[in-house]
């Protein structure tokens, strides 16, 4: 059997080394286009915070990982796929067959239509060559404008702080990582932010960004400018899927899979950023662009692909935040689910936050701040389904108490709840 | 070294918290929890001073070996001049309270003056705030603790909090902490009621190191492997501290009564043995045994009452666990009021709790009440239409609810048997030293025990001494002045170290607690350091109450132990030889005759500034 | 053969003795806040069940390490976290179902249970057996459920 994985992310990788374990004959071809060993974008961060070397954000450590596996990595492009014979071309030019093909290519990084994105200094924060310009434009003190307060742009903050920079955010939306938070949250990640030193304009649009000298002059709208040396641009990503165009493989924003990870192409899948699948709790078709998600797709099309029937029940949204050491973390329909109930606790003066969102007696989603010690079990609350019974009102009063629901109703009581 | 060396001081009047260094040379001298609380007390209180008053100062107190390996090392004492008595009070209590105030950093916090309006303590490690207590003041023990972890979205911080009885100055207020672990006697809570303090909520995260790791966690090692073996460890962990009601039975040493007796029909039906056997409809009293915090013994119980039992056939809030029947409990609400009914002492043992009351001056007062009652000096009119006869199980069960929350004659009940005897023209039958209730040993068949009661510096105590043995073989006075105050500084000195006296009980020897001191807190700590450490302790302690007024007078039991023999048991006909003891005792101690420290004995114990 | 810790909250008495000695054991200094093993109490103290990594075979956080920090060790069958990899991204704490993956705020890594190399503190600390370390196959889940059901501890 001859397999192609489009992709070195984790989805990709975790994918070829599935697939060698349940195919221990199979060919496996894994393609890149970075000409750098498969890493990890969610470490990037903390190479630029110098945490880590370059080394430290591979996927996989030792030489010769991929190769002892008998894992093919080519560094090339993939130009198109045609879905109907089974081949596709390289952009060095080429052709390759497959018998089964995983599509786990990833996003690239958006900047939005202002004037003067294109200039130099201005950078996203995506890839390992990104990750590099930015460590050399960058010293104590530089004047950075952040672009985006997405999950995203929330880990480069992070990064840049480390950096010890001058650092303003600009987020278009009333609030910090409007889409893992409400309102509670992101607003006491603001102040928190804020507290630390760090300029966070929301509801804020940047207009422009002209040269002005050595600096770059960024102007909002209906606002003052500023000049600073470095714009960072987090805002946001966009499934790579123009390479598909004609291959007969059904895309909405991303790549349609069903709970096989099967695309509508016989014996072709997709995994990861890439990947628009059923979502856990509602079914609905959504992009995860999340470590988690990447590694579960991965390693499930990869059983679908070599023969070994897997149902995939849909993934769940999870994201953990650490902006400038507050902690926080968003799970599932936080935002609640028709007929649902919710809870919350909100302690803005010590940014202590926790919200559980109820499909009758199950945990459907929860939104956290400030809450580092058994955290998972939230989704493992989600995940199982785990009816709650007697203490879903428990919950309802006090929320912290996940942990001891989730024991009791798995281990049993003394009282029989 | 395994102090924090850190002090936290709240003034409530003003409302600042600060923190300031330990004294170490305090510290080398007193060591900590009981010891070193009193001498901050001594240094900070006027001992005449209204034990009610702002004046007066509330002090918690870890010790040095609190929060580490060693067992039972969850000890925290809390010290204040204490409003039964005037006398200095010191109670001490497990859960695992104490542990998390050390581990948030704290040997000690302090609290002065008094709030204008109801508040509560909250500390995270360093940040510690005063917090309005509005939506918890009036509230249950049980109501303050749930609702403060909720509030705060801590389900890990531990409390210490009082409830009603506390508030409303109940004499005998406790501070309860976990649920159903007190600083029970001597009225620790009533202070902290008068201080406007609802409860102290403590999340800590910072740990306790010790001096030399290696040869500490040796001596853990060889601690818990002999306590594993020994028979008094066995005998906790399988009866509770109820084993002893047996024991006194047998003994003819269980006050009954109100004292009349020493010994209790009943008793089969309230014993460990009765705590593990099905009633009528197939319910076991008993469901379990807990530890405190770094405890190998787990001698506390967890019960439950019989659902179809009169007290919460129609209070199903009740039907849950909770701390049941531990030997003092069983007493004040057995055969102290002569009822057998199990469920109703273990539903009153949780009203203690949940009220935040201490059980052995209730039930004492209760005594006294219901002697009172049969002599027709109160009747229902005073009593709220309960029947106060000795037996009835309903009027403990009505009045302990009455006592904790303060109303009617409860309020009555809530000044203590000395307050309320003297009310009804009949101070004689307050069963009491220094106004402090007896725990469960009758002075005429245990004599050295009567000594320890009637020189405890909070009153009448159990705790504070062990002459168990002499007692035990030999029933006079003679020859107890010498254990009762070698046992009663043994006792100080390991109050002050952060472990439970019953860690002595249960396997661990002398030599142990030094081992452990020494190697905890670095330093040249040998038996007899430690031994004049706690001697050191009880001489201060008794300083104070010589300045709050109190004198050899004080050193007393009731004339019913003096005068009126035991009715029955193997002390039949004895009386109490207190006033022979005392005098000894005075000498053995270096004391004059009026039961002041000499100054050679000051000079001996540094106690001479 | 594998062993494994073998939980019977039956008989925890909820001394925390086996917290205070991992945190010895892995940090050095008794805190239970540190502690890879945690006790949960309720009902008034009536039940305590004692709650760490069960070294699971799908090993959720493991999967979700961007950066291989966690690995298997194969003599222990213990996923282990190695600090020097590890760049505190945290996903492992919430991608484990169990929730026994945490954040040590001052270290800026994870821990979890690793089992002491083979040789766990706790299980040598816990006074009453209720965290014991046995050959695998005793642990199975239903073993542990049946004896986490199977009622309340009897003192002995």
């Amino acid at each position: 059997m001859d397999y192609v994985v489009i992709g070195t992310g984790p989805a990709g990788v975790v994918a070829a080394e599935t697939l060698r374990r349940s195919d221990p004959g199979g060919k496996i071809k894994m393609i890149g286009d970075e000409p750098e060993a498969p890493y990890s974008r969610m470490a990037l961060p903390y190479l630029l915070a110098e945490d880590i070397a370059e080394d430290g954000t591979h996927l996989r450590h030792g030489s010769g990982h991929f190769k002892s596996l008998g894992i093919d990595v080519v560094q090339d492009r993939v130009a198109s796929v045609s879905g109907a014979d089974g081949k596709l071309s390289l952009e060095s030019g080429g052709a390759l067959g497959f018998d089964r093909l995983l599509i786990a290519a990833g996003s690239h990084a958006i900047r939005p239509p202002v004037p003067g994105m294109d200039l130099d200094g201005v950078e996203n924060c995506w890839t390992l060559a990104d990750a590099r310009r930015i460590a050399a434009a960058t010293k104590p003190g530089s004047r950075v404008v952040l672009m985006g307060a997405g999950f995203i742009g929330c880990i480069v903050l992070e990064a840049l702080a480390a950096r010890k920079v001058e650092l303003t955010i600009v987020e278009m939306e009333d609030r910090m990582v409007p889409r893992m938070m409400n309102a509670t949250g992101g607003d006491m990640i603001k102040r928190w932010c804020e507290g630390k030193g760090v300029s966070v304009l929301t509801s804020t649009q940047v207009e422009s960004v002209e040269k002005a000298g050595d600096a770059l002059k960024v102007s909002f709208k209906g606002g003052e400018g500023m000049d600073v040396d470095l714009v960072v641009c987090a805002a946001g990503v966009r499934p790579n899927i123009a390479f598909l165009e004609g291959s007969g493989i059904e895309c909405g924003t991303g790549v349609l899979v069903d709970n096989m990870l099967a695309t509508n192409v016989d014996g072709i899948y997709a995994a990861g950023d890439i990947a628009e699948g059923p979502e856990l709790i509602t079914g609905k078709k959504e992009i995860h662009a999340i470590q988690p998600t990447a590694s579960e797709h991965g390693r499930i099309a990869a059983r679908n692909m070599s023969g070994y029937p897997t149902h995939y029940r849909g993934s769940l949204s999870m994201n953990v935040l650490n902006t400038l050491g507050l902690i926080s973390s968003s799970f599932g329909q936080w935002m609640g689910v028709d007929g649902g109930e919710e809870t919350e606790v909100a302690d803005a003066g010590r940014f202590k936050y926790l919200k559980l969102a109820f499909r009758d007696d199950v945990i459907v989603g929860a939104l956290a701040l400030g809450l580092t010690q058994h955290v998972g079990v939230i989704r493992g609350l989600i995940q199982t389904g785990t009816r709650l019974g007697p203490w879903k009102d428990r919950l309802m009063q006090d929320p912290h108490r996940v942990m001891e629901a989730y024991l009791v109703r798995t281990q049993g009581s003394s009282y029989g709840y | 070294m395994s102090w924090q060396r850190k002090v936290l001081r709240v003034d409530l009047t003003k409302g600042t918290c600060e923190t300031e260094d330990l004294n170490m040379e305090w510290a080398t001298q007193f060591l900590g929890e009981r010891g070193l609380a009193t001498k901050y007390l001594w240094e900070n209180v006027d001992p005449s001073v209204d034990a009610m008053s702002p004046e007066n100062v509330l002090i918690f107190a870890t010790g040095p070996l609190t929060g580490t390996m060693a067992s039972t090392s969850g000890r925290y004492a809390v010290v204040t001049k204490g409003p039964l008595t005037g006398a200095i009070a010191c109670s001490n209590s497990g859960g695992k309270f104490g542990a998390e105030l050390k581990y948030a950093g704290y040997d000690l916090l302090i609290i002065h003056g008094r709030s204008e309006k109801p508040v509560y303590l909250h500390i995270e490690d360093d940040e510690v705030e005063i917090v309005p207590a509005d939506d918890i003041w009036g509230t249950t023990v049980w109501h303050t603790e749930e609702w403060l972890k909720a509030h705060h979205q801590n389900p890990q911080m531990k409390v210490a909090s009082i409830g009603v009885a506390g508030e409303k100055g109940v004499r005998y207020a406790c501070i309860v902490n976990d649920l159903h672990r007190a600083a029970g006697r001597s009225g620790v809570g009533a202070v902290m009621g008068s201080k406007n303090l609802k409860a102290v909520a403590v999340r800590g995260t910072q740990g306790v190191t010790v001096d030399d790791p290696e040869a500490f966690m040796d001596v853990v090692r060889t601690t818990h492997e002999r306590m594993s073996g020994h028979r008094g460890r066995k005998e906790l962990t399988e009866f509770g501290t109820n084993a002893m009601i047996d024991v006194m039975q047998n003994f003819g040493g269980l006050p009954t009564r109100n004292f009349q007796a020493v010994q209790f029909d009943g008793v089969d039906k309230i014993n460990p043995a009765a705590m593990v056997t099905p009633n009528e409809h197939g319910h076991v009293n008993l469901l379990t045994n807990k530890a405190c915090f770094g405890c190998t013994i787990a001698c506390g119980r967890i019960a439950h009452i019989d659902e179809e039992h009169f007290t919460i056939v129609n209070r199903k809030e009740y039907i849950h666990a909770s701390g049941g029947l531990e030997y003092e409990t069983a007493y004040a609400f057995g055969p102290l009021v002569g009822i057998d009914d199990i469920d109703a002492l273990t539903y009153a043992a949780f009203l203690t709790n949940e009220h935040g009351y201490d059980p052995i001056s209730f039930g004492g007062t209760l005594a006294a009440a219901m002697e009172l009652f049969e002599m027709g000096v109160i009747t229902e009119e005073d009593t709220d239409g309960i029947a106060l006869n000795f037996g009835n199980a309903e009027a403990l069960t009505v009045m302990a609810e009455k006592t904790g929350k303060a109303e009617g004659f409860g309020e009555i009940l809530g000044l203590g048997s000395n307050r309320m005897c003297e009310k009804y023209g009949h101070p004689e039958l307050a069963m009491t030293v220094k106004g402090q209730e007896f725990a469960g040993y009758d002075s005429r068949a245990l004599q050295g025990m009567g000594l320890g009661y009637a020189t405890s510096n909070r009153g009448a105590c159990h705790l504070k001494h062990d002459v168990f043995g002499p007692d035990m073989e030999d029933q006079t006075g003679k020859g107890k002045a010498e254990p009762c105050k070698d046992s009663q500084d043994f006792v100080a000195m390991l109050d002050s170290t952060g472990l439970c006296l019953f860690s002595a009980g249960a396997g661990m020897k002398p030599g142990h607690f030094t081992e452990l001191v020494r190697t905890a807190c670095g330093g040249d700590w040998d038996d007899d350091r430690l031994t004049q450490t706690g001697e050191r302790v009880w001489n201060l302690e008794r300083m104070f109450n010589l300045k709050a007024g109190l004198t050899r007078a004080d050193d007393d039991l009731p004339a019913r132990l003096k005068e009126v023999p035991a009715p029955s048991g193997t002390a039949k006909g004895k009386v109490s030889d207190i006033d022979m003891m005392i005098p000894e005792y005075y000498e053995y101690r270096g004391w004059t005759p009026d039961g002041e420290p000499t100054t050679q004995t000051l000079q001996r114990l540094g106690l001479n500034d | 053969m594998h062993k494994a810790l073998l939980i019977d909250p039956a008989k925890c008495t909820s001394c925390l003795q086996c917290e205070m000695a991992c945190s010895f054991e892995n940090e050095g200094v008794f805190n239970p806040a540190k502690s890879r093993i945690k006790i949960f109490e309720f009902e008034h103290g009536a039940r305590a069940i004692p709650y760490t990594c069960t070294q699971c075979a799908e090993a959720w956080c493991l999967h979700a390490c961007p950066v291989e920090a966690l690995t298997r060790n194969p003599d222990t069958n213990a996923v282990e976290v190695s600090n020097d990899i590890c760049v505190g991204c945290k996903v492992c704490t919430i991608a484990c179902p169990f929730g026994t993956v945490n954040y040590n705020k001052s270290s800026g890594k994870v821990i979890k249970c690793d089992l002491c190399g083979g040789d766990p503190a706790c299980a040598k600390a816990c006074p009453t057996d209720a965290i014991t370390y046995v050959d695998a196959d005793w642990t199975g889940y239903e073993r542990m459920q049946a004896s986490a059901v199977s009622g309340h501890g009897r003192p002995a």
